[in-house]
């Protein structure tokens, strides 16, 4: 694979709390253009992962580049501004405001290109909200959205500070297998646009329905990389969720 | 047919976040060990947290012991007998071993608590010489047998279980399990939440795989263990 393809590179990433390594020197890299799924039973490092690409945490031990520059030690507000955008699994939109002036807040403090005046940020929230299907309720209270909605508006807030990358964390939990579906479409429809995403998530449908390789983590270690259909077959893998006992007995079910 | 000592009906909920729940149907006999697995997030936690009165319920019904127990007060639900064990043990980690383990007969009133000591210690010899110790000096594995001890102090009729195992070594992980197997010989039902799932299935008479908050397959274990839903469940194939 040339330099050219690699978009975030990962190098032995490490990231102790306590005595605890969290993530122990975890390497892989996300390539232009791709959804790449990170998976990993409870404990796996999965978020912390995210939260160390991101700027929230610092690393221990390793280096973290995008496009080839060092992430390492800068802050969360100037990793977003180099083009990282991501969102929160517990969604907190500013609840006095609309959707559209919600969105609007990412494009106002995103990336260096995309800070713009307020007219034409309004303007990129409302093509972000068209993107996400948020169009027809942009001008309700967010307190007025329901679940999948807010998940969605989480998003656009990402997407208006005009990411080439785009975290993900965990968007599909407590959806329903029609809103999953809803919500994959709208993922699809923003990698179409042409940002590159990470997915992190549990529900597999999910990773199989549009991720083209995926990462396991397990106990902070990068376990296995592929893609997803030979992944989830992995006797490692099986192991990683199921334990020993029962990866040894259903081996090569 | 009797009724089961717990009847789960319909069972939804949720958080701010989304539903978690949506519609459990699960029973569990008196002394019966019933297994509960899933994948992370599917809901075992939360479906725990709503039969103990700690997180509400938005539809369906929680019957024990005949009693409709449905968001009825944490306090009420174990003194009729229904105890929790949480995730990651929760002791108080400054208090001595003795006085963890006689919180869980905070509720009781009867003289019979001295004597429930020794009846849980028999259980967990190793703690015998360590009741004057602080919980958080004690090993892992022994953290979790005290606090499967501190359920069984409140008398439960129904010990609800939620991975004992985590965090702990393969042969730890198996005495606990063995010693939830003691308890429901001895006649109090568990519920057993665990992520080492042949484990779980081994040692329960039943049990119910819980997917995206639905129950995907529930049976006898070793049924349930054979059954390629159980992959699904966790790996989507």
């Amino acid at each position: 694979m040339s330099a050219a393809e690699v978009l975030l590179s990962l190098r032995d990433v490490t990231r102790r709390f306590g005595g605890v390594a969290a993530l122990d020197g975890v390497s892989f890299d996300v390539r232009t253009h791709e959804i790449l799924g990170v998976i990993g039973p409870n404990g796996a490092g999965k978020t912390t992962l995210l939260n160390c690409i991101s700027g929230v945490h610092r690393l221990d031990g390793g280096e973290i580049t995008l496009d080839g520059r060092p992430l390492g030690g800068l802050p969360p507000h100037r990793v977003a501004r180099l083009g990282v955008g991501r969102t929160f699994q517990i969604v907190k939109p500013f609840g006095s405001m609309t959707v559209r002036e919600n969105a609007a807040v990412g494009a106002l403090f995103g990336s260096s290109d995309a800070r713009l005046p307020t007219r034409r940020a309004f303007a990129h929230a409302d093509e972000v909200l068209a993107l996400v299907g948020l169009a027809p309720k942009r001008q309700l209270p967010v307190a007025s959205l329901t679940v999948p909605d807010r998940k969605r508006l989480e998003v656009a807030r990402a997407l208006c500070t005009m990411p080439r990358l785009l975290l993900l964390d965990e968007v599909m939990a407590g959806l329903n297998a029609v809103e999953v579906d809803e919500a994959l479409d709208m993922v699809r429809a923003v990698h179409a646009s042409g940002v590159t995403i990470v997915l992190i998530e549990h529900v597999m449908p999910v990773i199989l329905g549009v991720c083209e390789r995926v990462v396991v983590l397990h106990l902070g270690r990068h376990l296995a990389e592929g893609r997803p259909v030979d992944v989830l077959k992995d006797p490692r893998v099986v192991e990683a969720y199921l334990g020993e006992k029962y990866a040894s007995r259903h081996r090569g079910d | 047919m009797t009724e089961p000592l717990l009847e789960v009906r319909g069972l939804t909920a949720g958080f701010d976040a989304g539903p978690v729940l949506f519609g459990v149907d699960l029973d569990v006999a008196a002394g019966e060990l019933v297994a509960l697995v899933g994948a992370n997030g599917a809901g075992k936690s939360t479906l725990l947290g709503v039969l103990s009165g700690l997180v509400p319920s938005s539809g369906g019904s929680v019957r024990f012991d005949g009693r409709d127990i449905t968001n009825a007060p944490p306090e009420a639900i174990v003194a009729a007998g229904l105890v929790h064990v949480p995730q990651g043990r929760r002791l108080f980690g400054g208090m001595t071993v003795e006085k963890n383990l006689l919180l869980g007969a905070h509720l009781r009133r009867d003289r019979d608590v001295r004597g429930d000591l020794q009846r849980v210690l028999s259980h967990f010899p190793a703690l015998a010489d360590k009741l004057g110790r602080e919980a958080r000096t004690l090993s892992g594995g022994e953290q979790q047998m005290v606090a499967i001890g501190r359920g069984l102090m409140g008398r439960p009729r129904l010990l609800m279980i939620d991975e004992p195992s985590l965090g702990l070594g393969p042969k730890v992980v198996e005495r606990v399990i063995d010693v939830a197997a003691e308890i429901s010989e001895d006649g109090i039902a568990v519920l057993l939440v665990e992520q080492d799932v042949a484990m779980a299935l081994d040692a329960a008479a039943r049990a119910y795989v819980l997917e995206s908050g639905r129950i995907a397959l529930s049976g006898p274990a070793d049924e349930v263990e054979r059954d390629p839903a159980v992959r699904r469940a966790y790996l989507g194939l």
